[in-house]
């Protein structure tokens, strides 16, 4: 089965790179690394603000990894109950809109028409760069 | 006259036995003699009372819109409504006010309803006690209960009244709340793993989750998109089934609603039981189950056998894997959701003009509870490169065969399930709390959130009072699309069981009155 050779494949090039703990951990759990911190605060672009925020996530990890018991093969990923049926597609014509007052007016920052955003080309802190926790 | 159903009362509108204005009236008062319960977040007084008059001018001339023309209605802060606050009982959308009417809040004030106000709920419904949102927790009405506090005198002497206060349930607490309070005769609640369900079983009313696909998602600030519903609590089924009928139908704005034309429907009486086939699944008696809530479930499956109803054992064979599915999907799903909420264009926004970057992170850090912060982080983890197979992907697959676990059973002759809604009946806040949110959600959700993940129709309806004089409530899980069906099942349950009136005179002292001239006003009813 190719894809669970891939499957197994990619958890142990992960568990390389991140310092995971290798298969033969019975526990089977995942420390958190620093790395792993950093990454998913960029990512979601919230922070773990707590040692606390992040004993939970490992907690909801291997609460998820109960999932590798379940026998899935063969069977396909579902998306939607509504898989079977047709999703509607309304007619290509403007029917409304023309309220950009309205909408302008639930923005705490506008010129204008435009909805003002601070700089973008500016990259998030690195870890290091900044103090850990220091929001709780 | 708060205490009679939907269609007494509108026939009372129509009969000019009482006003839209009065039943307004009566419920804001209630409301406010309420507050402690704490179910409504933005009460829309001035709203209600102008949708009062309109509301009363049409019965004048006799063109009434429907059975819901002049109810006092309340909805769920999540449901955008226009013109009126919508928090979602979040920092982040603190202030917000939408532009738009959510569609379902639409139909609503399109029937002539009349919008009491929003509804406390945990933060963005995420929860299981209605707990985390940041204007309080939501308090249950049984806590005041004549039925509870007269159990709890002959256990314990001389202790604050109010300091073992019971949970209502969530996340749609505040709804269950309002509507087992007798301040509106129907709220929308949303329901993505429960949150409809599991509310109306600790408060002792009728809480209905549609088919997917039935109801508008439309202006539902979205949770899980493939599995929220809007959700419908009433204090008795058959309200619950004229809202629904109002509700159902395509909307071209909510591309996940079917196509299929769908009526206002109204309840047969169930006659033949004989052809009506009731499945226990086995799977869903668990350790955890309180005994009082086990006994109740066998008590109503022995009703059905002894009306003649065949009653089987049947097997949903993954349902210990479907709360981690719905784990993983569901922050997942949330995480996505929540990306939205940027400061840019509406909802809280911070200070920090620096970056971009850091403006989006220190409003979302500014916005967010714990909780949600918690799901969007974990979500993140299961949709990063390495793990969206073996999570996110794999999660999708459980899914499919959980799905199709009801399929099979449905297949096999079963018209409906019968299931317990929560493992006990409701606990004091006290002891909530001693877990936190997630340990909560996980296990609380337990036998409500498959069918989420299916996408099937279920209700929970009110059995019985446990030995603390609280109550305890049933599901009853239906074939999709089959929600008229599964209705009408509930509707004979209830019949069967006559679940007791909450007595909440202590708490509405100067309002018993209201009641005892009710009981005048309803002879000339009958």
């Amino acid at each position: 089965m190719w894809t669970r050779a891939l499957w197994l494949g990619l958890r142990a090039s992960a568990g390389g790179r991140r310092g995971f703990p290798s298969k033969a951990d019975p526990q089977g759990s995942r420390r958190v690394t620093a790395e792993l911190i950093e990454h998913l605060e960029r990512l979601a672009l919230v922070d773990f603000g707590s040692q606390e925020a992040v004993a939970r996530l490992e907690k909801a990890i291997a609460f998820a990894d109960r999932l590798r018991a379940v026998d899935t093969d063969g069977v396909e990923p579902m998306e939607s109950v509504l898989e079977d049926r047709c999703l509607y597609l309304r007619s290509d014509n403007v029917v409304e809109g023309n309220c950009a007052e309205e909408l302008l007016q639930n923005s705490h920052r506008v010129v204008e028409e435009y909805f003002v955003a601070p700089p973008g080309n500016i990259s998030w802190p690195k870890l290091d760069e900044k103090e850990p926790f220091s929001h709780c | 006259m708060l205490g009679r159903t939907l269609r007494e009362v509108s026939e009372a509108l129509k009969q000019g036995l009482v006003t839209p204005t009065e039943l307004c009236q009566r419920c804001l008062s209630l409301i406010k003699k309420t507050k402690i319960l704490n179910a409504y977040i933005t009460v829309s007084e001035e709203v209600a009372l102008k949708q009062a008059e309109e509301s009363e001018k049409r019965y004048k001339k006799g063109h009434s819109l429907g059975d819901l023309d002049g109810i006092p209605v309340a909805v769920k802060d999540n449901f955008s409504t226009a013109g009126i606050e919508t928090t979602c009982a979040s920092n982040m959308l603190k202030g917000y006010v939408p532009p738009y009417n959510a569609t379902v809040v639409q139909k609503l004030l399109d029937q002539g309803a009349l919008l009491m106000g929003k509804t406390n709920l945990d933060e963005f419904a995420m929860g299981s006690g209605s707990t985390d949102g940041i204007f309080g927790p939501v308090k249950n009405p049984w806590s005041y209960s004549k039925q509870y506090r007269e159990k709890r005198k002959q256990k314990s002497h001389g202790e604050n009244e109010d300091s073992h206060w019971l949970i209502t349930g969530g996340s749609s607490g505040g709804s269950a709340a309002a509507v087992s309070a007798f301040t509106c005769f129907a709220a929308l609640g949303s329901d993505t793993g429960g949150s409809t369900r599991n509310p109306a079983a600790h408060c002792g009313v009728v809480g209905l989750k549609p088919s997917y696909g039935l109801v508008s998602r439309h202006g539902l600030i979205p949770l899980v998109n493939s599995m929220d519903v809007p959700g419908i609590l009433t204090r008795c089924v058959d309200d619950a089934a004229i809202v629904l009928g109002i509700l159902a139908g395509h909307d071209p704005k909510d591309s996940t609603t079917i196509q299929d034309p769908v009526k206002p429907f109204t309840l047969p009486s169930l006659t033949d039981m004989s052809k009506l086939c009731i499945g226990i699944p086995k799977e869903y008696l668990t350790p955890e189950l309180s005994s009082e809530v086990q006994s109740l479930w066998s008590k109503a499956a022995n009703l059905f056998e002894s009306e003649g109803a065949k009653v089987i054992e049947v097997s949903l064979p993954h349902t210990s894997y479907s709360i981690v599915c719905y784990h993983v999907l569901c922050t997942s799903e949330v995480a996505s959701n929540m990306a939205r909420f940027d400061g840019l264009e509406y909802g809280h926004r911070c200070d920090t003009d620096v970056s971009t970057e850091a403006m989006y992170a220190a409003t979302r850090r500014e916005g967010f509870n714990d909780v949600v912060r918690g799901r969007i982080l974990s979500g993140n983890f299961f949709l990063l490169k390495e793990n969206y197979e073996n999570y996110f992907v794999k999660a999708q697959k459980v899914r499919r065969l959980i799905a199709r676990d009801f399929v099979n059973v449905f297949n096999s002759g079963v018209d409906v399930l019968l299931t317990p809604t929560t493992l006990s009946e409701a606990v004091p806040h006290t002891e909530f709390i001693r877990e936190d949110n997630r340990t909560r959600s996980a296990q609380d959700d337990l036998f409500t959130q498959a069918v989420n993940m299916a996408g099937l129709p279920a209700v929970s309806v009110p059995m019985a009072l446990s030995s603390q004089g609280l109550p305890i409530g049933l599901q009853f899980i239906g074939r999709a699309f089959c929600d008229q069906q599964l209705l009408t099942v509930a509707k004979w349950f209830e019949k069967q069981v006559q679940f007791p009136v909450i007595q909440l005179q202590e708490l509405m002292d100067d309002c018993s009155s209201i009641f005892e001239n009710e009981k005048l006003a309803s002879a000339s009813l009958k």
